[in-house]
């Protein structure tokens, strides 16, 4: 599976999710925010980071540079996405994914492990998980308070396109285990087409048995499996 | 043509040079200089620069050692890891503009130390700091903590380095003066490190990186001084950060330092583009001529004095090998910095600088370098304080004892700091905050990096030389009980006004302490800094000589933490327990008393025990390990249950000591291990002839002491996580 990672001025995780991609078996390679087009790739992955500092809101800027163009054009032939944190940040503000992510609730940044449950096992990004599944990886944003209009929420919801929720060690939602008060609890995104995933979360520090155990390696295992 | 200025006696002093410095000055010129001359000869005479009140003492340091590759006197220093590559390390501090503007100044101490390290060829991996702040009731500590806690996680966590480990101590001392020590690790390829000598006159200078500003003009002049109640006006002298552009210049630079490119390269901290030109030129031994014209500047009307002596940020100074401006312009373009052609590097040794076809600056660098004040100034040693028996202390119950302890300031769980600082970024953060030593992977080798920072004043001040040594000794501990070898350590001397003798005398004390040590464990100082004058009003801070300590570990994944996770463990003390309480933090916490001498320090048994604990790490033997230091035996046992979930159930003190000072005195040189396999433990120590004492098993949700009580692992971890996210709510 070939995997193109978008890297803008200012992301600084792009080299985690190469490593986490080829403990998965992926090929993954850099793309420049400057380049108008993404060669020939199964996956689009935009990582973390502070694209642009994060100056205006974040992902804004990068929304904007000329890959995005390409991005859009890959999605919308069906290219799987995947963002995670500012690469969320991004696909939002790009149009791909719904909602908006503020603040943290709490106002500062933060940085620790939580738990995730798995609420949809179904895709190219979950199905080397059970639904239902809870799964330990780490957090590190500022800005990961995901926000919606009722409708939007609603449509999430009844369409099964909550791909992750922050709960418990035990599976279940608790406002101590949601580090940064997102409603409902959300960490991660669908599109309609569950072609898209934006989550807060970082599953590429996750992959190493000595760095923050293993739990993160089923969604590049699954995408393997779906798109080999 | 010399503009000509009148130099008063009035601006001289705004200038911070004394009278006799004035007079050198005038010599080495043989005229009146310009006022931008005078302001280049204050910033580089500055304590901060010159280290004119500590040089003849640093020198004493042993720097050189089999794996030194760079010792003091570069942007960093760096050391031999094997595989072709250098562990590239340095600390700084920020404690004047971190005290004036907390989230800028820590911010910004962040990306100078980050400047450092990236500026010798090195990817920096790891940022680590050493924070000191004033008494929790005072009323500005809670904004301070805030405002600096959220600079460093605002600057490390956008630029994309993992900050580890550090350490957050409260005293009424640091009231007015607070402590923000940064350090940043790095990785360089060994045959590749890159240097701040300029070579080849004809060679173009060039200016990459941010624009010039207003900001920071005489910041390093400001950090020479003592605090007054007039010090917050100084708010104009603290420079902003700008963390983006830093991530972008650091990509740059390494993509230029890739290509044969550099001949030399410094960057731009305290003093600008002062101090970067004439570091360059006296370490080449030439000249440099700049001309401002072409300084690319962010604000209109700046005279040459505002432009050589601005702080603005993430700026660097190069020298290019011929016909490589090219390449530097076609890198810097595609990062969308500034790129500058600002001068050449000359054959007649002096600083030339013009702006708008006059000569502003003519200084010669030699003599503004080489004869730069020196002090030996009068110091006079600490008093000694008497030993305190323990049978002479207060005996608290130790359930009780260890609640108040874990509560404490000092002790309590520093989680609501860490957790603002992204420390796993990288994806290769094998030992996260909270244990001895942060691990942090070589990437695409088996090896990884220990590294601590670390510091005991109250020891300092109760003896300086014990306490020098002890801060060395105890970051070597913390390396050691994660398994790691280590190598080489970088200081940042933190004291009061080094021309009162009694503070001159703990500089002095402590300085000898921590240079025995090192010598005795084969244990480098290879970079360093040293900030005076943190006194406010003629209060001076407690002695803080802040020392950060490097090691490397052959296999990662043969490092073990400090988290008891299996019941049945055997917990082993290394190392002999006599019961020290003098100076310690039960005799500050439970007696109310800052009294007596600290626990002594013998370095040839810190070498046997660690030697010992180290094989018993690497071997496999020790399923956990951590050093005994504040608080004593309990605390570490304690600290080891909260990190694994895993309680204890102790066996009674010995006959013979009295049972507070058992279980929380400060003796050195000690460690609490746990293992699967006790015989083997106690047969190594054995044959290594260090003293070891069975202390009991790990074992429920609850430590309990025979005969002493019991606590449960929730009510002691909520003591210890609650203190510092209610004090700051």
């Amino acid at each position: 599976m070939k995997a193109a990672v978008i890297s803008f001025p200012g992301s600084n995780r792009e080299r985690d999710i190469m490593m986490a991609l080829e403990r998965a078996g992926a090929r993954p390679a850099l793309v420049w925010h400057g380049d108008a087009e993404i060669a020939d790739t199964d996956l689009i992955v935009v990582p973390g980071g502070f694209s642009y500092g994060d100056y205006l809101r974040c992902g804004a800027m990068a929304a904007h540079s000329p890959v995005m163009k390409a991005v859009n054009e890959k999605s919308a032939r069906g290219t799987p996405v995947l963002g995670v944190c500012n690469g969320f940040q991004i696909l939002i503000e790009a149009g791909l994914l719904p909602g908006a992510l503020m603040r943290n609730a709490s106002l500062r940044f933060v940085c620790r492990q939580v738990h995730l449950r798995v609420e949809d096992s179904q895709s190219v990004f979950t199905n080397a998980y059970e639904k239902g599944q809870v799964i330990r990886v780490p957090v590190a944003h500022g800005e990961g308070n995901y926000t919606a209009d009722p409708d939007t929420l609603k449509k999430l919801e009844d369409r099964g396109l909550v791909a992750f929720r922050y709960v418990s060690p035990e599976g279940k939602t608790d406002p101590d285990a949601n580090p940064n008060g997102s409603t409902d609890a959300i960490a991660g995104i669908f599109n309609d087409s569950k072609t898209v995933l934006g989550l807060m979360p970082h599953p590429e520090d996750a992959t190493d048995p000595h760095a923050g155990g293993t739990d993160g390696l089923g969604m590049f295992k699954s995408l393997v499996n779906a798109l080999h | 043509m010399i503009p000509n200025s009148k130099i008063t006696d009035e601006v001289v002093k705004e200038h911070g040079l004394t009278q006799d410095e004035y007079a050198l000055l005038l010599k080495i010129m043989d005229r009146e200089p310009t006022l931008a001359e005078l302001g280049i000869f204050s910033v580089m005479w500055s304590e901060h620069c010159s280290y004119k009140s500590s040089r003849v003492w640093l020198k004493t340091f042993p720097v050189s050692g089999p794996k030194v590759l760079q010792g003091p006197g570069e942007n960093a220093g760096a050391v031999d890891i094997g595989d072709g590559l250098a562990a590239v390390f340095k600390i700084e501090s920020h404690n004047h503009p971190s005290f004036i503007e907390p989230y800028q100044g820590a911010a910004t101490g962040v990306g100078g130390i980050l400047r450092d390290v990236f500026t010798m060829g090195a990817r920096p991996i790891a940022n680590l700091n050493a924070l000191r702040f004033g008494d929790p009731k005072h009323p500005k500590t809670k904004h301070l903590v805030s405002g600096v806690v959220a600079g460093i996680g605002g600057y490390g966590n956008c630029i994309g380095v993992p900050t580890v480990a550090g350490e957050t101590n409260f005293h009424p001392s640091y009231n007015g003066n607070i402590l923000v020590n940064a350090m940043t690790v790095g990785l360089a390829r060994a045959d590749r490190i890159f240097k701040a000598a300029a070579r080849g006159p004809g060679n173009r200078v060039l200016y990459v990186g941010a624009k010039t500003g207003r900001d920071g003009i005489h910041g390093a002049t400001m950090a020479s001084a003592e605090f007054t109640e007039e010090s917050e006006a100084k708010r104009p002298t603290v420079q902003v950060g700008d963390p983006f552009t830093e991530k972008l210049l650091l990509e740059a630079c390494l993509e230029l330092m890739a290509e044969d490119a550099i001949v030399a390269i410094q960057d731009m901290g305290a003093a600008g583009l002062t101090s970067s030109s004439v570091e360059m030129a006296a370490r080449g031994g030439l000249g440099i001529e700049l001309n401002l014209d072409h300084v690319p500047v962010r604000e209109t009307g700046m005279t040459a004095y505002e432009i050589m002596l601005s702080e603005s940020q993430e700026r660097m100074l190069l020298v290019v090998k011929p016909g490589a401006e090219k390449i530097a312009e076609r890198i810097f373009a595609k990062w969308e910095l500034d790129c500058a052609d600002i001068g050449v590097v000359t054959e007649t040794g002096h600083l030339v600088v013009k702006k708008n076809g006059q000569t502003e600056i003519d200084i010669p660098v030699a003599p503004l370098v080489d004869q730069s004040p020196l002090y030996r100034r009068p110091h006079v040693p600490s008093p000694r304080r008497p030993v305190i028996k323990a049978a002479n202390t207060k005996a608290a119950e130790p359930i009780a004892a260890l609640k108040k302890l874990m509560g404490c300031p000092d002790l309590a769980s520093k989680r609501w700091i860490w957790d603002q600082y992204d420390h796993l970024v990288g994806n290769d953060t094998i030992q996260t905050p909270g244990g001895d030593a942060a691990v942090v992977r070589v990437r695409d080798t088996r090896k990884a990096l220990a590294m601590v920072v670390d510091c005991t004043p109250r020891y300092c001040v109760a003896d300086p030389k014990t306490g020098g040594a002890q801060a060395v000794v105890e970051t070597w501990r913390n390396l050691t009980a994660v398994g790691a070898e280590p190598i080489a350590i970088t200081d940042n001397l933190n004291f009061g006004n080094p021309e009162r003798p009694e503070i001159m005398g703990q500089i002095v004390g402590c300085i000898e302490g921590m240079g025995e040590a090192c010598r005795a464990l084969d244990y480098p100082v290879i970079s360093g800094n040293v900030s005076l004058y943190n006194e406010t009003n003629g209060q001076g801070i407690l002695p803080t000589p802040v020392v950060g300590g490097v090691g490397l570990i052959d296999e990662y994944t043969k490092t073990v933490g400090l988290g008891l996770s299996k019941p049945g463990l055997t917990l082993i003390v290394i190392g002999e327990t006599k019961g020290w309480l003098g100076a310690s933090l039960y005799l500050r916490e439970i007696a109310g008393w800052e009294e007596g001498a600290p626990p002594p320090i013998d370095l040839k048994l810190e070498r046997k025990t660690g030697d010992l604990v180290r094989g018993l790490v690497r071997s496999g033997k020790a399923a956990a390990c951590h050093d005994v230091s504040d608080g004593g035996l309990l605390v570490a046992i304690a600290e080891m249950a909260l990190a694994g979930g895993i309680g204890a159930k102790l066996d009674a003190p010995p006959a013979g000591i009295p049972v507070h000072a058992w279980w929380f005195g400060e003796d050195q040189a000690r460690y609490v291990v746990a293992t699967d396999d006790p015989a083997g433990v106690l047969e190594a120590a054995k044959a290594a002839k260090v003293p070891t004492r069975r202390l009991g098993e790990s074992a429920s949700r609850s430590l309990t002491l025979e005969g002493g009580g019991a606590i449960s692992l929730d009510e002691l971890r909520a003591i210890h996580e609650g203190w510092l996210p209610k004090y700051m709510s």
